[in-house]
């Protein structure tokens, strides 16, 4: 114990006491602070998610020496997944000098900090999920579901089933199921599903599974006989390893289900074994290590034992990719900021106008050595979204391979109902409508 | 069980008000000076929501002997109502709702009470269950309760008194002290009362409680509308005050837990070890994590660091159990019994 | 009503029942502890898992199957053992809750050490039984399902015998019945507790297995607690057939129920209803179907 020295405890004490941000003296650094979770139930998807964008940011640092000369830092903080303690972490990282944006990776996180972030002027980054409505940037202006939001991933499904079945118009008369986990996540779709059912004149019927979804027997019996086409399968966790093999159990082919971006990793598909063979998933990142840049991270990390992932199998994996992409898109953004605002430290605020231009086209993201890897991206001041392509991917037993082309979702039919949903939360809030002429500029 | 019956006869000279009076003195006059955000943000908030939520399921379990383990319940039971109050009544002040939200939680904790009429002890915890997942499950249910918002999160209204602003970080725990404070002292009042000797009464022997003339049906109902409304009102401060925004998916089966925690290591039958408790259970995690990741850090990677922080704080919790069986509270009063008679002895 | 479907009814029927056996499994390690310590082991669930994600790491490093049994087995009885030393004995004679409260403290050691040393992936587990559904007159009946319930009356089966025809299981007995007694004529309470403890350890052990294969092994396991215990509320905390039969009723009413009236509701009732069959039924009979009548108050 001799060598807990009493400056050393009086540091820590210091530290909880005032907060635990050591000003970095460093005058050129992008900080990305972290509220990661590698412990307790998600475990896995936070230590593949973290794992991959931590690989990215050390990639352009050695790689590149940085972005433009800015070198990255981060660190993280747990959060096991729980808001408490992602608020903790946030209150604990907010002031270190530098901060360009938050990746919580949690839907509950994210909610918690909409108020703090947008007070701080600090972008939050919820790629492929978080708050639907946020995509309409003239309310939200700092929060941005990137890539996919969870009625564009609807909207998606519906597009791929069509695709299956021959063409928008072979949908009438065929039978969908939505089994979701009994949770607001879960129920988030449920209008959309309604509204495209009505659309397209398929019939829909919406099972709701109870969390945390070990126990499915009744909802697949009553899906045996409702006799439907498909079944979308909106699980989280456990359930979806459970929703597989119950429905092997009564029968159902499993070609014939589709998960959502919750239930498309390798998680939800090892557990239930032989079972889950042939199982579709969505996507926005197809998972495998053969395109270039997983290739680079391979070679310049994990060859000289850098990587962040304990399990080198684990390399390219679905949660592994998407943290790479995560990584691409935070990137690009402080790139894109910094040839507006000058290659140095970023105010978050400026890092908010970055993302607000990120536009990447099928060859910029060819150039970033992601070309297959994720297809393009293009958020501008209002649609914080920025109309990401979803492709799907069926398991084999033992990974993923892409099944389909990538598939645009029905942008314009979405966009009216998110318009609607996040003016209603203006006014509740008595936020006032963003115009073109706010987004053109940043503070610093 | 030989707990205190009521609070611990002070062995000093000075006056029963002094110490409170002086610590509600520090934490209105000179914390608010000298605290930074994250204090407030990641210490204070969570730390007064979860004491009071603490005397509330004290004066259920510590004081009338009924076990529960759907205090989560109760705490989104109060979050959501003062939502909907605040929302549905136009020019309700905000008082207003946290005070109906408070009566609402009574109610419900009354008929969730119910069961206990007939069951004792470990079903009865068991079946304070069915509240902790039928309140859960009705909140995500009917999303009339989130306002139709498609997430079924909600959002905290802005906290105002009579035009005061509470909006700060600073402001929002100065709200939150002040309703602690008063409900704490309300607490404290009615277990010196003879409801609250009734409460001891049941706990300690029901039949002799009923020979004696105390109505044990009556008694126990008011034992869990009190609680449910205190942990009710623990809630709104979790909800509006803290984290800003509430999900039903927050108050799961491990905030309850995390509840009954904070009194028995802090003391059951104590008002004070509801706070005891609360600071050691809020404070722990955080000091775990410092410590871990400042002395270890460069030679572990996170995860490892944060899965042995959970084995430590396990093993923590144990070794509290085994060695302080009557909480912070007794742990407090000796030393403080040492120190006063070493000063007196000078 | 003429339309009723039978067979469907059957069906769920049959499913539910089925359900129910895993649920009993589980409901059994509490019952075991509970009624020689009054302990409420809420840490059950988290031994579930170690003993199961033991077991798949096991085998997964190539070795074979057999062998991973008897080690995790091992293992399992090293746990219960030392559980016993350290966790209880110094807290011996204090309330229910205080012990209750240090199994939750208990759950959080084995989690953090479950993942600590066999990591945060998941994994698969096949215990080599194919879970193709047969069919009896239109029924689908599940093959793996059918397993899982053999194992179960077998282990009950074997619990059984052994607590009526050697001399430990006499001597758990005569705990469970009176403690002081036991004490009085010269038992060795702590010896008895072990042995429980261990015998937890392997229920635990075939729960893990059977649910493991279910679900998967992973951090979730630990959470079919959460189904064990309105069985124990029906059953009795302190009652082996208890927890059988509670198990059936539980698993059936549950499945019937979201079935046929989840509708009304929209559905996902799972969740509390059995706690609500479990209260409605302890209304009439407070310590239920089998549970001794004494119910001792925390």
């Amino acid at each position: 114990m001799r060598m807990f020295n009493k400056a050393k405890l009086l540091a820590i004490a210091a530290s909880l006491v005032l907060s635990a941000a050591i000003p970095v003296t460093h005058a050129d650094e992008q900080y990305f602070p972290l509220q990661s979770y590698r412990v307790g139930p998600y475990a896995a998807g936070g230590t593949g998610f973290f794992g991959g964008f931590i690989d990215y940011l050390n990639l352009i640092n050695t790689r590149d020496g940085g972005v433009n000369g800015v070198k990255l830092t981060w660190s993280e903080g747990e959060t096991q997944y729980e808001v408490e303690r992602g608020v903790e972490v946030y209150e604990r990282l907010k002031n270190t000098p530098g901060v360009a944006a938050w990746n919580p990776l949690s839907v509950g996180i994210a909610y918690a900090m909409i108020d703090r972030i947008t007070q701080d002027k600090v972008p939050l980054i919820t790629i492929n999920h978080g708050r639907t409505d946020s995509t309409d940037g003239r309310v939200f202006p700092y929060v941005f579901p990137l890539l996919l939001n969870p009625y564009s991933e609807t909207s998606g499904i519906v597009n791929y089933i069509a695709s299956k079945e021959g063409g928008l118009e072979s949908l009438k008369g065929k039978k969908i199921v939505v089994l979701y986990h009994g949770s607001p996540y879960g129920k988030e779709t449920i209008p959309i599903y309604e509204l495209l059912a009505q659309k397209y004149g398929f019939e829909l019927q919406q099972i709701e599974v109870p969390h945390p979804g070990n126990e499915q027997q009744a909802q697949w019996l009553t899906i045996r006989r409702a006799k439907p086409d498909y079944v979308v399968l909106r699980g989280w966790g456990v359930m979806n390893p459970v929703a597989l093999k119950s429905a092997a159990k009564v029968g159902f082919p499993v070609d014939h289900i589709v998960g959502n971006v919750w239930s498309n990793s390798e998680e939800d598909a090892i557990p239930a074994g032989d079972v889950a063979k042939g199982y579709t998933a969505i996507t926005t990142q197809a998972s495998g290590a053969e395109y270039p840049v997983v290739k680079e991270i391979v070679k310049t990390l994990y060859d000289n034992n850098r990587g962040n992932l304990e399990d080198k199998n684990r390399i390219g994996s679905v949660y592994h990719n998407l943290g790479i992409v995560n990584g691409i898109l935070n990137v690009e953004a402080i790139r894109i900021a910094q040839e507006k605002f000058g290659k140095r430290t970023l105010t978050g605020d400026e890092v908010r106008w970055g993302f607000e231009h990120l536009q990447l086209d099928p060859a910029r993201v060819e150039a970033l050595g992601a070309k297959g890897l994720f297809h393009s991206i293009n958020v501008t001041w209002d649609n914080h979204e920025g109309n990401g392509y979803v492709t799907f991917q069926q398991w084999d037993g033992k990974k993923w391979n892409v099944v389909s082309d990538w598939i645009a979702p029905d942008w314009a039919l979405l966009r009216p109902i998110i318009e609607k949903s996040a003016e209603a939360y203006a006014k509740e809030k008595g936020i006032k409508l963003r115009t073109t002429e706010d987004a053109v500029t940043a503070t610093n | 069980m030989t707990i205190a019956t009521l609070e611990a006869i002070p062995t000093s000279y000075t006056p029963r008000w002094l110490t409170p009076v002086l610590l509600l003195g520090i934490a209105y006059l000179i914390i608010p000076l000298v605290g930074t955000s994250y204090l407030f943000e990641a210490i204070l908030l969570p730390f007064l929501a979860l004491s009071l939520a603490g005397v509330g399921l004290n004066i259920l379990t510590g004081y009338a002997g009924q076990v529960s383990l759907g205090s989560a319940a109760f705490l989104a039971v109060g979050a959501f109502a003062a939502y909907n109050f605040n929302l549905r009544i136009d020019g309700l002040p905000i008082l207003g709702s946290i005070f109906l939200s408070g009566v609402v939680a009574a109610a419900i904790g009354i008929v969730f009470g119910l069961p206990s009429l007939r069951l004792r002890g470990f079903y009865l915890a068991v079946s304070t269950l069915a509240a902790q997942f039928f309140v859960q499950w009705a909140l995500t249910k009917f999303s009339w309760f989130s306002n139709n918002s498609a997430s079924g999160v909600i959002d905290a209204p802005p906290l105002s008194i009579a035009g005061v602003e509470f909006n700060s970080a600073v402001g929002r725990y100065l709200f939150s002290l002040t309703i602690v404070a008063v409900l704490t002292f309300l607490a404290y009042r009615l277990v010196l009362s003879q409801t609250g000797r009734n409460f001891i009464a049941v706990r300690d022997n029901e039949t002799a409680a009923r020979i004696i003339g105390v109505p044990v049906l009556k008694t126990k109902l008011i034992a869990f509308g009190v609680s449910s409304f205190v942990i009710g009102i623990a809630g709104v401060l979790w909800a509006f005050a803290y984290l800003r925004t509430v999900e039903p998916a927050g108050f799961n089966l491990d905030r309850s837990f995390q509840i009954l925690f904070i009194i028995i290591i802090g003391g059951l039958a104590s008002i004070r070890g509801a706070f005891f408790g609360a600071a050691l259970l809020v404070v722990t995690p955080l000091i775990l994590s410092r410590v871990g990741s400042f002395l270890l850090g460069d030679f572990f990677d996170s995860g490892v660091l944060d899965m042995s922080q959970r084995i430590v704080l396990g093993g923590l919790i144990i070794l509290f159990l085994i060695l302080e069986p009557d909480g912070l509270v007794s742990f407090w009063d000796r030393i403080r019994k040492r120190t006063t008679t070493r000063l007196l002895r000078q | 009503m003429l339309d009723f479907d039978w067979q469907f009814f059957l069906e769920v029927l049959i499913g539910g029942l089925l359900s129910g056996v895993m649920y009993s499994l589980v409901a059994l390690g509490f019952v075991l502890v509970y009624k020689t310590s009054g302990v409420l082991n809420f840490a059950q669930g988290a031994m579930l898992l170690f003993a199961a994600l033991t077991f798949v790491s096991l085998v997964e490093k190539g070795i074979p199957f057999a062998l991973a049994l008897a080690i995790t087995f091992g293992v399992m009885v090293a746990i219960g053992i030392a559980i016993e030393r350290v966790v209880l004995r110094p807290l011996t004679n204090r309330p229910p809750m205080t012990l209750f409260m240090a199994t939750l403290g208990l759950s959080y050691i084995l989690e953090g050490a479950a993942q600590l040393i066999w990591g945060t992936q998941v994994h698969g587990l096949d215990l080599g039984i194919d879970d193709i559904p047969f069919e009896v007159g239109g029924v689908l009946i599940s093959q793996f399902d059918l397993f899982a319930a053999s194992v179960a009356a077998v282990l009950v089966l074997l619990l059984s015998i052994f607590f009526r025809y050697t001399r430990i299981g006499l001597a758990f007995r005569a705990v469970a019945d009176d403690q002081f007694a036991a004490l009085a004529v010269g038992l060795r309470l702590p010896w008895i507790w072990a042995t429980v403890w261990a015998v937890a350890g392997l229920v635990a052990l075939v729960a893990g297995l059977l649910w493991g294969a279910r679900l998967g092994v992973q951090f979730s396991l630990s959470l079919v607690v959460l189904k064990a215990l309105p069985v124990l509320v029906l059953g009795g905390f302190d009652s082996i057939p208890g927890a059988i039969v509670g198990g059936l009723l539980i698993g059936a009413t549950e499945k019937l129920a979201e079935v046929y009236i989840g509708e009304y509701f929209g559905g996902g009732i799972e969740s509390w209803f059995a706690y609500v069959v479990a209260l409605a039924f302890l209304l009439i009979r407070p310590s239920g179907i089998f549970g001794q009548k004494l119910v001792e108050r925390v």
